[in-house]
C-alpha cells in the first residue's frame, strides 16, 4: 500500500541506486545516496527525541537540502524549509507560528542560525547537518517510526504571503502529495529519462513537481543556481551542458530568455517538455517559445499551494490571436467547483469562484484556525456530511471547449459606474497589445478610476487606443502608465496592493 | 554615466551606485532588474544590449555598465 512518500524514494533507490538524482551542477547525489542521507538524518532526529512535530531546515539550496527534507519525514516529523535570504523579522514570524523545537542548519548558515538565537527569535535546539549526515542510521528505529505513520500525517509546512502581511503556513500530508504525484505523472510525459531543471526555491511547494516524479521514476533534477536566471545565455548554456529536456518554470523565467534574445543566440537544444505557470504568459513571448520548439510538448499549469502543488493542466493547442491562455482541466481525482456568490454552480460561461475538491485539499493553515475556516469551507452543494473544499479566491469561467479560464483574483473584481468589472479582463486585453509586457490593473477607490500599469515598449496613448478597440467604455482605464519594472512582494508576486496605493495617492 | 546611475537608483534607491561594485555578486540585482535595466538603456540611451553581453561582469557596477554601453555605442 502506498501510504508514505518515502516509498517512492525506497523503491527507486533499490532499482537504480547509482543513478544521479539531484545535482546543482557541482554537487550531486545519486538515488542511493539520497536515501542514505535521509535515513541518517531521520535516525539522528529520532535519537534526539523529535517526533510528530515541525523541524526547520536552514540549508543552502543543494542536493543535500533535498535529502534533508526526506530525512525529517523519516523521523516522523514534518519539515519547514527556511529561505536563507529571508529577512530576520519574517523568519521570526515563521518560527513564532511553528513553535518548532529544532532547527537543522549547515555549516554555511550556522552564523545565521546563531543570530536567531541571540536576538531571541529562536529558543529551540540548533542541530548540525554535518553531524547528522555522518550519523549511523538505526534501521530498527526507522522501521518502528514507519509503522506508526499514517498517510494523513503532515509532510511539510510551506509559507505563503498573507494579505494582512503575516505569512500563512500551509500544511500538507502524504496522501495529498501522493495524489498529486500520481495525477501529475499521468498527464505529463515524465519517465526515467527525464532531466529536469528546477527553478523554484525549496521553501515552496513548487519544486515537488520535479522532485516527486524524480523519486517515482528514478529521473534527475538539476537545481539551477538562482543567479543564472539573470543571465540568459549562461542559463541556456547550463541547460545544454546538462542536457535538460524538461522545464516547469514560472512565466517570468521563460520570458527572460525569450525577451532578451537568447532563444536565437543559444537555444536550449534538448527541451522536449515545457511547462509554465503562476503568471499570465504575455502572448508575444508565448508565441516566440512555441515557434522555437514546434516539436515540444507545452503545458500551462495552475493551482494554489492550498491544493498541493498544481491542480489544473492545459496541453497547449493553437489559440486565436486574442484568446487568453486557459488553465484547462483538473488533474485526475481533483474536482473543480465553480461557484457563484450565492453558493450555486456557475452556469455555462458564467464567472464563478474556483473551488478545489478532493484529496489534493491540504490540511489547512498551521496554527491559524481563523484563516483556515475562511478558506477551507464546507461544500455548499452538500449539506449532508462534512466535506471541505478550498476557496481559491480566483475567478474563472469555462470557455466553449469546456476548458477552465482564469479571469482574475476575486479581490480584483470591482464595481465601477454600476458595472461589475473584472480587472483581470482588462489586464488580459492589455497584455495582448503588441509591446505590452507584464501589466497590472488596479482600482483607485479615492479617485474612482481604473488605472493600468504596465512594462513595455509601447506608449501609453497607444495602449489606450488599442484598449478602446477591444473593451466597453466603462472598462477603459482612466490612466495608463508605463513602469520600469513591476513591483514585487517579498515572495516575488506582483505587488497589487502597492500599485493600488500608488494610484490612490494620485501618482 | 549619470543616466546609468539614475536608472539603477530608480530600481533601488537605497544603494549607493557610485561606489557599489558587487551588484550581482552581492545579490542586489535580481532577474527582473536586469530586464528593466536593459529596457531602460534601450529607451533612454538608444543602446541595445545583445544576449551575449548580458553577463555578470557587465552588470556588477554602474561603471561596468557604462563601459558596456560606450563600447556597444561605438561599435
Amino acid at each position: 500500500m502506498l501510504k508514505n512518500i518515502l516509498q517512492y524514494l525506497e523503491n527507486t533507490a533499490a532499482r537504480v541506486p547509482e543513478k544521479m538524482a539531484f545535482s546543482d551542477g557541482e554537487r550531486q547525489l545519486t538515488h542511493g545516496e539520497t536515501l542514505t542521507l535521509a535515513r541518517r538524518l531521520g535516525s539522528f532526529l529520532a535519537e534526539k527525541g523529535y517526533a510528530h512535530e515541525p523541524v526547520m531546515l536552514l540549508l543552502d539550496r543543494s542536493p543535500e537540502a533535498v535529502a534533508a527534507t526526506f530525512g525529517v519525514i523519516y523521523s516522523g516529523c514534518y519539515y519547514v524549509v527556511l529561505d536563507t535570504d529571508m529577512p530576520a523579522a519574517r523568519m521570526g514570524q515563521i518560527i513564532d507560528t511553528m513553535k518548532a523545537r529544532a532547527l537543522v542548519c549547515d555549516e554555511k548558515n550556522s552564523k545565521k542560525a546563531n543570530g536567531l538565537v541571540e536576538n531571541g527569535l529562536f529558543t529551540g535546539e540548533i542541530l548540525s547537518w554535518e553531524t547528522a549526515k555522518n550519523t549511523e542510521e538505526d534501521g530498527d528505529v526507522l522501521d518502528r517510526i514507519r509503522r506508526g505513520q499514517i498517510d494523513t500525517d503532515p509532510i511539510y509546512v510551506v509559507f505563503t504571503s498573507g494579505s494582512t502581511g503575516v505569512p500563512k503556513g500551509v500544511a500538507a500530508c502524504h496522501r495529498s502529495v501522493i495524489d498529486y504525484t500520481e495525477a501529475l505523472c499521468e498527464v505529463l510525459p515524465f519517465s526515467e529519462d527525464t532531466v529536469f531543471a528546477n527553478q523554484t526555491p525549496l521553501y515552496f511547494d513548487a519544486p515537488l513537481k520535479e522532485i516527486m516524479p524524480t523519486l517515482k521514476y528514478g529521473a534527475t533534477v538539476y537545481l539551477v543556481p538562482k543567479k543564472l536566471f539573470m543571465f540568459p545565455v549562461k542559463l541556456c548554456e547550463f541547460l545544454n551542458e546538462h542536457r535538460i529536456n524538461t522545464i516547469c518554470w514560472v512565466v517570468s523565467a521563460l520570458t527572460m530568455i525569450s525577451a532578451l534574445g537568447a532563444l536565437d543566440k543559444t537555444p536550449p537544444k534538448y527541451l522536449t517538455t515545457i511547462c509554465f505557470g503562476s503568471e499570465v504568459f504575455p502572448r508575444p513571448q508565448y508565441d516566440l517559445w512555441r515557434a522555437a520548439y514546434p516539436g515540444a510538448k507545452f503545458f500551462n499549469l495552475y493551482g494554489p499551494t492550498e491544493a498541493t502543488g498544481m491542480s489544473c493542466y492545459w496541453p497547449v493547442r493553437d489559440l486565436a490571436p486574442d484568446e487568453p491562455i486557459p488553465v484547462g482541466y483538473p488533474f485526475n481525482n481533483t474536482r473543480i467547483l465553480l461557484l457563484t456568490d450565492d453558493g450555486k454552480e456557475a452556469a455555462a460561461g458564467e464567472v464563478g469562484e474556483i473551488h478545489m475538491q478532493g484529496t489534493c485539499v491540504t490540511l489547512g493553515y498551521f496554527a491559524n484556525p481563523e484563516k483556515t475556516s475562511e478558506a477551507f469551507v464546507q461544500n455548499p452543494l452538500n449539506p449532508y456530511y462534512p466535506e471541505l473544499i478550498y476557496r481559491t479566491g480566483d475567478l474563472g469561467r469555462y470557455n466553449e471547449r469546456g476548458e477552465l479560464v482564469f479571469i482574475s483574483r476575486r479581490d480584483a473584481q470591482i464595481k465601477h459606474m454600476g458595472h461589475r468589472i473584472e480587472l483581470g479582463e482588462i489586464e488580459a486585453t492589455a497584455s495582448a497589445v503588441e509591446g505590452v509586457g507584464q501589466c497590472c490593473c488596479v482600482y483607485d477607490n479615492t479617485g474612482k478610476r481604473i488605472v493600468l500599469y504596465y512594462v513595455g515598449t509601447v506608449e501609453p496613448k497607444e495602449v489606450s487606443k488599442a484598449l478602446r478597440e477591444k473593451l466597453p467604455r466603462y472598462m477603459l482605464p482612466a490612466l495608463c502608465e508605463t513602469l520600469t519594472a513591476m513591483p514585487r512582494t517579498p515572495n516575488g508576486k506582483l505587488d497589487r496592493k502597492g500599485l493600488r496605493e500608488r494610484a490612490e495617492r494620485g501618482e | 554615466m549619470n543616466e546609468i546611475i539614475e536608472i539603477l537608483t530608480e530600481l533601488h534607491d537605497d544603494v549607493d551606485f557610485t561606489t557599489e561594485t558587487g551588484l550581482v555578486e552581492n545579490g542586489i540585482l535580481n532577474s527582473l532588474d536586469i530586464v528593466a535595466i536593459i529596457t531602460e538603456i534601450d529607451d533612454r540611451l538608444d543602446v541595445q544590449i545583445p544576449a551575449e553581453e548580458i553577463l555578470p561582469e557587465n552588470f556588477d557596477s554602474a561603471e561596468a555598465l557604462w563601459a558596456l554601453v560606450q563600447r556597444l555605442d561605438e561599435a
